[in-house]
Formats: C-alpha cells, sequence, structure tokens
C-alpha cells in the first residue's frame, strides 16, 4: 500500500518528559516478574511451586483455558515468590535472578519448517503469547489461521517510543521474525510513520503502510479498521514490533528471548531515556538508572499515561510495554477550577481553555478534574475516534450489556485502549475503557 | 486559599462516609465543588484527564448568554420608558429593567435549584450542572410582565416533568427551559401574548403599541421596524430574545470554545433563510411577504437556535444528525410562523417538536452504520462459505 494512511481525527498531547534518544544497554535487575493481569481474560496454573529453581526460558505457569500456552521464565534463578490477591488471584510471581542456564529448543531456518513446527517452537518456548488475537485482544488461538498478522510500528500515545530508534540495530533479526510469522498468516501489515525514510519499508513478507496523523493512528485496531475491517466471525493477529524481534532472536539462538527496551519517561523523570533489559524487570532498578525522585507521590504506568497499567515503585515492567511513563500523582484542589480559560497549563482538547493554543510540552499530574457526570455533551468523543464507529452509542450500548447492538455498532473492531483518549476529554469523565473492558468479558462469556 | 479549604473541610466533616448527615452529602459537595475542583484522582482508565468538565462547559454557556441577558435587561427599560413617552438615560433603563429581571432570575433559581438539590439527595448523585444554565434561559425567554408565581410554576413543571421524570440530566428528552415556556404558554395565555405584556408597566396604560412584529405581522398590521432596528434589538419581545447582535455575540462565544454545535446553528439558519425565501416567492399574506433576512432576526429565533436547539441532550447527537435536526428546526419555525397566526412564535414549537423527533433522527444516521458494517459481513462470509 503506497499512497498510505492519513488519520485526521484525534488529538496530540504533547508532554514533559519525552524520553531522548539513547539507549542504555544490557540493564539487569535483581528480581523480574510475571504478571498474569498483562494477559486478558487469562486464567494462570502454576507449574511450579515458590523456591523452584528456574532457567530462562522454563515455564512457570500456564493458561488454564489452553494447557499448550506456555508463560516461562525471563531469566535463570529461584522462584522467589506468588503474590496472591483477593480469592487468591495470582498477581506477581517473582523470579529471583542467578545464572544464566537457559533452555534451548531444535530450531531450523523457519522457510524449511512447517506451520505446526513453528507453531510448537514458539508454544515451547513461551514465545507464544507475544501474538494476540482480535476481536478481544486475547492471546492468540494455536489453532486458528488469522486472515492477517498487523504489526504496528507507529507509536502516537502521549510520551511513546521511537519504533524506529528502538529497532535500528536489530532489523536482520526483525527480518528473521517476520520470516516465522509469515507461515503463520500470508499477509503481514507492517505500519510506519510516515515522516520517517523507515529502514522498515524494506523489510520482507509485509506489506509496508505508511500512517501519518494524531494519536490514536498508531494504534492497531485503527490501522485494521482502515485497511480491512474485521468482520463476525473472522480473526486477525497483532504483535509487537519488539516481539517480531524476540521470536526472530528465538530462531537464531535457540532459546527464549525476552528483550524489553524501555522508555521511562514522564515529568517524574530526571533523565528520561531508553533502558534495554527484560521483561517483568523491576521498576526500582530502572527508576535509579532514569534519576527518578522516588521520595515523591508518584503514579508509575507500565505502558502510557492514557492506557497503561497502574502499578508500584516495587512493582515490575508489565509483558508487552515500551513505555514505562511516571508523573506525578495529582492531589490538589483548585479553586475556581471551573473558570473557563482558567489553569491553562493543564493540557486540555477543549476550547475552553486556552492550552490549545501552545504546543509546548506541559506537565500532567493524574488529577480528575472534575467529577464524573451524566453524559450531556455529544460530538467530543467522535473528535478523538477515528473510525466509522459512534463511540457514544457503542459505549451507551455497552453499558446495557445489549450484544445484538454491541455487535452492530463494531465491538469487535476496538479494543479498550481505542477508548483512551476518550477517557481523557470526554467531560463527564466517564470510563470508557472501563466499560468496553467489562463488556469484552460480557461478549466473551456469552458470545466466545 | 488553605484557610478557606480547611474551614471547609471542617463543615464537610458530618456530611462524610458513615456519619451523621451522609446522605445531604450533595448538597454539600455541589457548594464544597463550586468553589474548589476536587482533588480527587484517577482510579481506573485514563491515568491523566482534560482540564474541562461539566461545571466548565456550563459556565461557558451562562457566559455566552450575558450579552443578551445584560442587553434584554436594558432593552427592558428602554421600551418602557419610550412606550410612557418619558425622558430617561441609560442607567435609568439598566435599572429599571434590573429591578424586573433579577427578582425572575432567582425565582427561577431558588425554585429549579431546590428541586435538583432534593432529587439529587434522594437519588443519591451529585447535583448536575445543567440548571445553572435552564435556570438562566427560563427567565430570558419570558415576557417581563409575567407574575413571579407563574414562573415559579413554570420552573417547578419543567424540572419536574421535562427532566426528572424521565431520570434527571442527560435523560430529558425536552429542552427543559422551552417546556417552562411552553407551559406558561398554554396555561396562562394571556399573560404569554397580546400587545401589553411585552412592555415592562404596560397593563395599566392606553394605547400602547407594545406588540411584538410577529404579533403585529400576524394581525395584519404594519411594521414600523428596520431591518437594523430588529438586528440591533431595540424592538418589544422576550426579555433577552429582541437582539441578534448582541445573540450573535454569544453564538462565537459557543461556536470558539465548541460548546454549542455550530451544525444545528447553521443548519438552523439555513433552513429557515430556505423556508422564508420560498415564502417570499410565494407572498400569499404578509407574513409571507416578510423578507426571509428579516425572518432570522425577528422573534426568538435567534435566540432559540443559539440557545435552546443546541442543548446538546435535547438535540440530536450525531454529527450528521445535527445537520439535519438543525435544518428542520429552521424550516418548521418559519412554516408555523406563516401557517400558523395563532402562535407567531414558531421556533419554541419547532425546536420542541424537533426534540421529540432527535431519537430517530439519530437511529436512521446510525442505522446507516451499522448497515454499511452488516453489508460488509455479509461479503465477507459470502468469501469465506
Amino acid at each position: 500500500m503506497s499512497k498510505g494512511l492519513r488519520i485526521r481525527r484525534g488529538a496530540r498531547i504533547n508532554l514533559k518528559g519525552k524520553a531522548e534518544k539513547i539507549i542504555n544497554e544490557s540493564v539487569g535487575s535483581r528480581t523480574y516478574a510475571l504478571q498474569p493481569d498483562d494477559f486478558f481474560a487469562l486464567t494462570p496454573k502454576m507449574h511450579l511451586k515458590e523456591g523452584a529453581k528456574v532457567q530462562a526460558g522454563t515455564p512457570v505457569f500456564f493458561s488454564k483455558n489452553n494447557p499448550r500456552i506456555q508463560f516461562v521464565s525471563p531469566v535463570a534463578g529461584t522462584l522467589k515468590a506468588i503474590v496472591r490477591g483477593p480469592k487468591r488471584k495470582i498477581l506477581e510471581v517473582v523470579i529471583e535472578a542467578q545464572g544464566d542456564e537457559a533452555v534451548s529448543h531444535t530450531v531450523a531456518q523457519p522457510e524449511k519448517m512447517d506451520r505446526e513446527a513453528i507453531v510448537e517452537v514458539l508454544l515451547q518456548s513461551g514465545s507464544w503469547p507475544f501474538l494476540r488475537q482480535r476481536p478481544y485482544n486475547v492471546i492468540a488461538d494455536p489453532e486458528v489461521h488469522p486472515k492477517a498478522i498487523y504489526i504496528s510500528a507507529f507509536a502516537t500515545a502521549p510520551l511513546d517510543v521511537d519504533f524506529e530508534f528502538l529497532l535500528k540495530d536489530q532489523l536482520a533479526s526483525f527480518q528473521k521474525g517476520i520470516d516465522v510469522l509469515h507461515q503463520l498468516a500470508e499477509t503481514i501489515y507492517l505500519a510506519t510513520d510516515q515522516n520517517y525514510q523507515s529502514a522498515l519499508a524494506a523489510i520482507k513478507h509485509t506489506t509496508h503502510i505508511p500512517v501519518s496523523g494524531p494519536h490514536p493512528a498508531g494504534n492497531e485496531s485503527v490501522i485494521i479498521h482502515h485497511t480491512d475491517p474485521l468482520a463476525m466471525h473472522e480473526k486477525v493477529w497483532t504483535i509487537r514490533p519488539e516481539d517480531v524481534v524476540n521470536i526472530g532472536l528465538l530462531f537464531e539462538t535457540g532459546q527464549y528471548s525476552a528483550q524489553r527496551t524501555v522508555a521511562v519517561a514522564g515529568s517524574a523523570v530526571g533523565k528520561p531515556h531508553y533502558i534495554k533489559t527484560k521483561i517483568g524487570a523491576q521498576l526500582s532498578t530502572l527508576c535509579e538508572i532514569a534519576e527518578v525522585d522516588t521520595q515523591q507521590n508518584l503514579r508509575y504506568i507500565n505502558g502510557d499515561v492514557l492506557t497503561g497499567r497502574r502499578t508500584q515503585q516495587q512493582g515490575h515492567l508489565g509483558f508487552y510495554n515500551n513505555l514505562l511513563s511516571i508523573i506525578p500523582e495529582g492531589n490538589q484542589y483548585r479553586m475556581f477550577g471551573w473558570m473557563p480559560f482558567k489553569d491553562n497549563g493543564i493540557p486540555s482538547l477543549s476550547k475552553t481553555s486556552f492550552a490549545w493554543l501552545s504546543n509546548k510540552a506541559k506537565a500532567i499530574d493524574t488529577n480528575l478534574n472534575g467529577e464524573e457526570r451524566a453524559l450531556v455533551v455529544t460530538g467530543e468523543m467522535e473528535k478523538v475516534f477515528p473510525m466509522d464507529i459512534y463511540p457514544m452509542q457503542l459505549l451507551k450500548a455497552c453499558m446495557i450489556g445489549d450484544i445484538e447492538k454491541m455487535e452492530w455498532l463494531g465491538i469487535y473492531e476496538v479494543i479498550p485502549e481505542d477508548f483512551g483518549l476518550i477517557d481523557f476529554a470526554n467531560t463527564s469523565k466517564i470510563e470508557a475503557q472501563e466499560i468496553i473492558k467489562d463488556a469484552m468479558y460480557l461478549m466473551l462469556k456469552e458470545v466466545g | 486559599m488553605s484557610f478557606i479549604r480547611k474551614k471547609l473541610d471542617q463543615i464537610r466533616k458530618p456530611f462524610e462516609k458513615g456519619q451523621k448527615w451522609e446522605r445531604f452529602a450533595p448538597a454539600i459537595n455541589a457548594f464544597d465543588t463550586f468553589l474548589f475542583v476536587p482533588n480527587h484522582t484517577t482510579s481506573k482508565g485514563a491515568h491523566v484527564r482534560d482540564a474541562v468538565d461539566l461545571k466548565r462547559t456550563m459556565i461557558t454557556v451562562v457566559l455566552a448568554l450575558m450579552p443578551a441577558l445584560v442587553y434584554g435587561i436594558y432593552n427592558t427599560g428602554y421600551q418602557h420608558f419610550i412606550q410612557l413617552g418619558q425622558s430617561f438615560t441609560f442607567m435609568d433603563a439598566f435599572l429599571h429593567g434590573a429591578f424586573k429581571v433579577v427578582p425572575m432570575i432567582v425565582v427561577s433559581y431558588v425554585v429549579g435549584l431546590s428541586i435538583e438539590f432534593a432529587f439529587a439527595v434522594y437519588r443519591g448523585h451529585e447535583v448536575n450542572e445543567g440548571y445553572l444554565v435552564t435556570g438562566l434561559l427560563i427567565p430570558m425567554i419570558m415576557p417581563v410582565d409575567i407574575p413571579l408565581w407563574m414562573v415559579a410554576i413554570s420552573v417547578a413543571f419543567a424540572v419536574l416533568i421535562a427532566k426528572e421524570a424521565f431520570g434527571g440530566t442527560g435523560m430529558n428528552i425536552l429542552n427543559p427551559a422551552l417546556t417552562a415556556r411552553a407551559f406558561a404558554f398554554f396555561a396562562y395565555p394571556t399573560y404569554m401574548s397580546g400587545n401589553k405584556v411585552w412592555v415592562s408597566e404596560a397593563s395599566t396604560l392606553d394605547g400602547v403599541s407594545g406588540e411584538t412584529i410577529l404579533g403585529s405581522l400576524a394581525a395584519g398590521q404594519d411594521v414600523s421596524y428596520s431591518t437594523l432596528q430588529m438586528f440591533q434589538g431595540g424592538i418589544p419581545g422576550s426579555i433577552a430574545e429582541t437582539s441578534a447582535l448582541w445573540i450573535l455575540v454569544g453564538a462565537l462565544i459557543l461556536i470558539v470554545t465548541g460548546v454549542g454545535s455550530w451544525r444545528i446553528m447553521a443548519g438552523g439558519v439555513l433552513g429557515a433563510a430556505l423556508m422564508g425565501f420560498l415564502f417570499n416567492l410565494w407572498g400569499a399574506n404578509a407574513l409571507m411577504q416578510f423578507d426571509w433576512f428579516n425572518h432570522l432576526v425577528v422573534g426568538g429565533f435567534a435566540f432559540g437556535i443559539v440557545f435552546m436547539a443546541t442543548d446538546p441532550v435535547s438535540a440530536a447527537q450525531t454529527q450528521k444528525g445535527k445537520w439535519i435536526y438543525g435544518l428542520l428546526v429552521g424550516v418548521f419555525c418559519i412554516l408555523i410562523r406563516v401557517f400558523n397566526p395563532a402562535y407567531p412564535e414558531g421556533v419554541m414549537l419547532a425546536i420542541l417538536l424537533m426534540n421529540v423527533f432527535a431519537p430517530t433522527i439519530d437511529h436512521y444516521v446510525v442505522e446507516a452504520n451499522i448497515n454499511r458494517r452488516k453489508k460488509r459481513w455479509a461479503k465477507t462470509n459470502l468469501k469465506t462459505a
């Protein structure tokens, strides 16, 4: 697709603390953790007990619904703790790093392997969870033959990473990963930033889509919607660009690769830059390197400020995210803050503030800036939702749990992350992502 | 600031969860949040939020209403002194108007907000800010000499029947402010039409020509005002509806801030101009011959299309639907004016009518989207089958 994809609706939220383009190579941490909450609708079943010795690549737990899907340790060491929450739900499986033994798998040139063999290697090595499936954004079903695989190397969320920079030294492994994926699906779409003379354009076996526009232009949902929208009963897979590299490395070395290059960014970060570490690394280590003043009351977010998952300073890096956002917690009152054109330092998409006049990067905290109200203002959701879907009508269908309506209004084409900007922008402070997430649980239960 | 905050926290104590007056928390919260935007932080969903909230949106509408209101107050006095043939200064006119209008606003807010607070406490939700606008709109579209008790009853009717009966803010079908006016119009017609009610204290005088322009036209009389006068607003009419000029200023505020839908306004002006123009071509009676551009500036049309038709709750909610809705409001407004001389003020009825049809318009716009999707599914299923 040479003409590219131009997205008009959306918003650029320019925040302070964008990561500088420096990579701090191979940073290790004392402990690593796997968090089942990173995977939508996953019920984990433990393989191991606390105190067990593991190698890098040893299966730690598996999916109850599909025992073939394994989750493996990113490092060698000891399984230190299984942290449980209410109803004994597993929150974290913490592994203390020690040594460097790794599980080996027999691999060949991907072109010479058939689909089944590749699927088996990916499943056994623990690389399978890198692949996620639409609708619902669940871990891919190995039995499914997807219509296509989508990769978005264009991250548009506030403070998000630059994949061109992040991948620049690993293009060979990336190509290898694509070769593997090519055995799984005929079509692979690779979206990149149109403003770049992208090095990724030269990657073989992919359909290259240059994308331009404001957030959420880089979201997979938007790209799928504008290339080949998902119909009922259709399935597509998505994978993050760095995980393509991980799969490439697996087929180069025969060992599970859990590489994760993460941008530590946000106004609370003293030295925002990229750090190359492994999936599940300890946040405290990363914070120290990025010079975060941990004495302050801060919000640590695995992912971007709109859609990420909240964690703490003692927490660990998530499975998928290449961005760690750290911003101050807001806990202050603003006198007469409801007055139009007051507090213009707070980013705002509404013209009731002068914030839109300056394009300067702004600091932001976690204040709700108001209270939840009935849905009154119309039209503001459509402005940040660049798909042929009526977001407010879809949300209302989700609220009342009308499955047929949800299907017709396009629930299969969206995931909660697409509603991040709607969460941000809507006047009534409606929790749109939460509503969509609940709706997806309902869909999974009722429709499957 | 921190002193006030501390004091407020002290006052709030008995209203907090598990305390004695917990039930009445929405009432105290309404006052508290009026002074301070609360310190709540995000707990789920996006971690950061826009500075805009419903209070800010509603206050913006109130700001946009100010020019028309101030002029309306002045015009009340101006009409009074002109018709009485007395000499007066600007201040005289303004004070006379303020003396008439401010009590109406106070009554409207006191009655309306009492009901809103009572329902918020009863239902256990926060007080919504919608009434800040409604409560100001109601006096602005009433004739100046209407008794205060009628304002009170109209407000109570509008808030109870048009809004709370449907579930409160965000759920109502009809615009509450217009419902209040329609109620007064049909319940007390003698106070809402004729040649006396539009000029303050005119009922005690003889020989007042205080008929509105549309009223004169419907009665087959000549209009003695120029288009410029009509535009500028020194004419009899409901308190704040007369000056298209200052309403235009309000419209600009709404459009620039994005709070009011420009689609509805543009659609409405287009619809009314088109209809007026068609009637000009036909020209069978005085109202039909009334120039189309004059239709836009007289009566309640300008005020209605800018401040009432754009109420996001009762208007169409889809972008395409807004065009259709606005266009039809304009068309019906002129239709009613011309064909139903008993109700020269067509815009009120036109907007209420379209309020009822707005969900239908949206239904067909959304249905078109659904059909596109269904068609696509049918095609892909054919391919795979």
